[in-house]
């Protein structure tokens, strides 16, 4: 657990839409009607996801060249923007990583 | 390499009825995704 | 179609069809006997769990994606198949912290600990030296937790917890237990004193007035790292909103499993009126979470009653349901410690022998006439 915690402190790189996704292995994604749960057991954070869209988003996303991709394809243009944002937010607390 | 299966589909990301019903704040990344302690919940010790 | 709560919160009191996490209660035995006790702790009880239900209990869990059990008792170290339950957890996906006293963490046990996944430690301590904290856990038991923490520290396990109930003995030394934390790299927790269990005997001496009450939000304010368990929602009413869900997490995201296998909606209400059913049921755990008629209730949209006129009820939610319980308060009216001072013009008329009672639970009798040696655990 500390080897996990001795990398806690080191910021995750910045989101890339160019390159391809996926759920950081030590991540569960747990399915609820809001949307998820995710939680991380390597670094202990726990993130709620707030729509099934970006649930779907997520659990689609290793499937896709790149990030970028993903979410043109998954969500309407306007929403695009904020969808983009949540995936960085995901990036940030390690929930979803390069791959 | 796999071709994307669209996801509109599948599972209905935001329509557009639902981005005129619901106010801008909906697309807002903060209600997006929350982050919460797992010790922010009471009721364990 | 009504539209979905805009606020986490309120889709949180709704209930999920499993907890985020939860506090499953090993044993009912303990070494010490600390006056706040929220368990009621000393004696084992017959019917605990065995080795075997207890495994079953996990493969629950991990079934359900809990994703975090807290670990606890009584002193949950004395079970001979602790860390036996321990292992099997984490190597199931259900992540594990336990608080201890710390008696049992030798040397060896901290390298132990430290060498495994996700397992968090937490040590409980209530003063900032032996003075004050062995006044509440007995004579030695200071000692014994920062032993435990330096065995920790010397084995590398990073970031262990210090968990410290904050009443008016301890309140003026929140400086004190920081830099305890910080001079460990642990992490502090500070959590409310519930007149629970035993506390119900020591309520009315140790819990804060409101000059203290105030102090502690702005100091929690102020240190935003130290955590909480959301035990401090209460005092949110205060200004900004402390960190955490800030709600009342019992039977909605979640519970305690006692050391017999008896749900109830949280560790601070462990009477029958709280009791939502057994593990050791038809259903097993699955069953009394999702089905129990209790924890149903708590999932409806809760009435504010007596606070709904007030505009602090945003913030507060009504205070703390096991502080009210335990107090003989009703439950939809303002908790004993409310910010605004409802709470003490409604307990001056409650009548004493209408006031639930914990019970003796598994007490060990202990006489406080000289200083008491705390018995090494077996």
């Amino acid at each position: 657990m500390h080897e996990h915690f001795a990398g806690a402190g080191t910021a995750a790189p910045d989101f890339d839409p160019r390159l391809r996704y996926e759920l950081a292995p030590d991540v569960a994604l747990r399915a609820e009607p809001f949307g998820a749960l995710a939680y991380n057991y390597a670094n202990r954070r726990l993130t709620f996801l707030r729509s099934v869209a970006l649930r779907e988003l997520v659990r689609a996303l290793s499937g896709f060249e790149t990030a970028g991709d993903a979410v043109r394809v998954s969500v309407p243009p306007d929403a695009q923007p904020s969808y983009m944002s949540a995936l960085a937010s995901l990036a940030k607390c390690g929930m979803i990583r390069a791959c | 390499m796999i071709s994307p299966t669209p996801l509109t589909q599948a599972a209905p990301a935001l329509d557009a009825s639902e981005e005129t019903d619901q106010d801008a704040s909906l697309v807002e990344e903060d209600l997006l995704v929350e982050e919460i302690s797992i010790d922010g919940m009471c009721g364990v010790y | 179609m009504p539209a979905e709560p805009r606020r986490l919160v309120d889709q949180l009191a709704l209930g999920l069809d499993s907890p985020i996490c939860l506090t499953w209660e090993l044993t009912y035995g303990c070494n010490l006997s600390c006056l706040h006790c929220l368990s009621s702790s000393g004696r084992r009880d017959p019917a605990e769990l065995t080795t075997s239900q207890a495994r079953a209990l996990i493969d629950e869990m991990a079934d359900m994606s809990v994703f975090y059990v807290n670990v606890g008792g009584g002193e949950p170290t004395i079970r001979p198949d602790f860390y036996d339950l321990v292992g099997y957890a984490v190597h199931s996906k259900v992540g594990v912290k336990f608080s201890t006293n710390g008696y049992t963490m030798t040397a060896e046990r901290a390298r132990q600990v430290a060498a495994m996944d996700y397992v968090d430690v937490q040590i409980s301590l209530d003063g900032v030296d032996a003075a004050t904290n062995d006044s509440l856990r007995g004579q030695g038991s200071y000692v014994a937790a920062r032993r435990a923490m330096d065995n920790l520290a010397s084995a590398g396990f990073a970031n262990f917890k210090i968990s410290v109930v904050v009443t008016t003995a301890n309140v003026e030394q929140l400086d004190g237990f920081a830099n305890l934390a910080a001079s460990y790299g642990a992490t502090l927790r500070l959590t409310r004193l519930r007149p629970s269990g035993r506390g119900a005997q020591v309520w009315n001496r140790l819990h804060l007035d409101h000059r203290q009450q105030v102090l502690l939000y702005h100091w929690l304010v102020d240190n935003p790292g130290v955590l909480t368990g959301d035990s401090f929602f209460h005092l949110s009413a205060l200004g900004e909103p402390l960190a955490g869900l800030n709600m009342c997490g019992a039977g909605r995201v979640v519970c305690l499993i006692d050391p017999v296998g008896d749900v109830y909606a949280c560790p601070f209400v462990l009477h029958d009126d709280f009791k939502a059913g057994s593990v050791k049921g038809e259903g097993g755990f699955a069953a009394v979470w999702r089905d129990s008629p209790l924890l149903r209730s708590l999932r409806e949209p809760q009435s504010g009653g007596a606070c709904s006129s007030c505009g602090s009820f945003d913030s507060c939610q009504g205070g703390c349901m096991a502080a009210k319980f335990f107090t003989g308060l009703p439950l939809d009216g303002p908790d004993p410690e409310c910010v605004k001072g409802h709470g003490t013009t409604l307990l001056a008329a409650v009548e004493p022998d209408r006031v639930p009672s914990p019970g003796a639970g598994h007490s060990v009798p202990v006489t406080f006439r000289s200083p008491r040696r705390a018995r090494v655990a077996v």
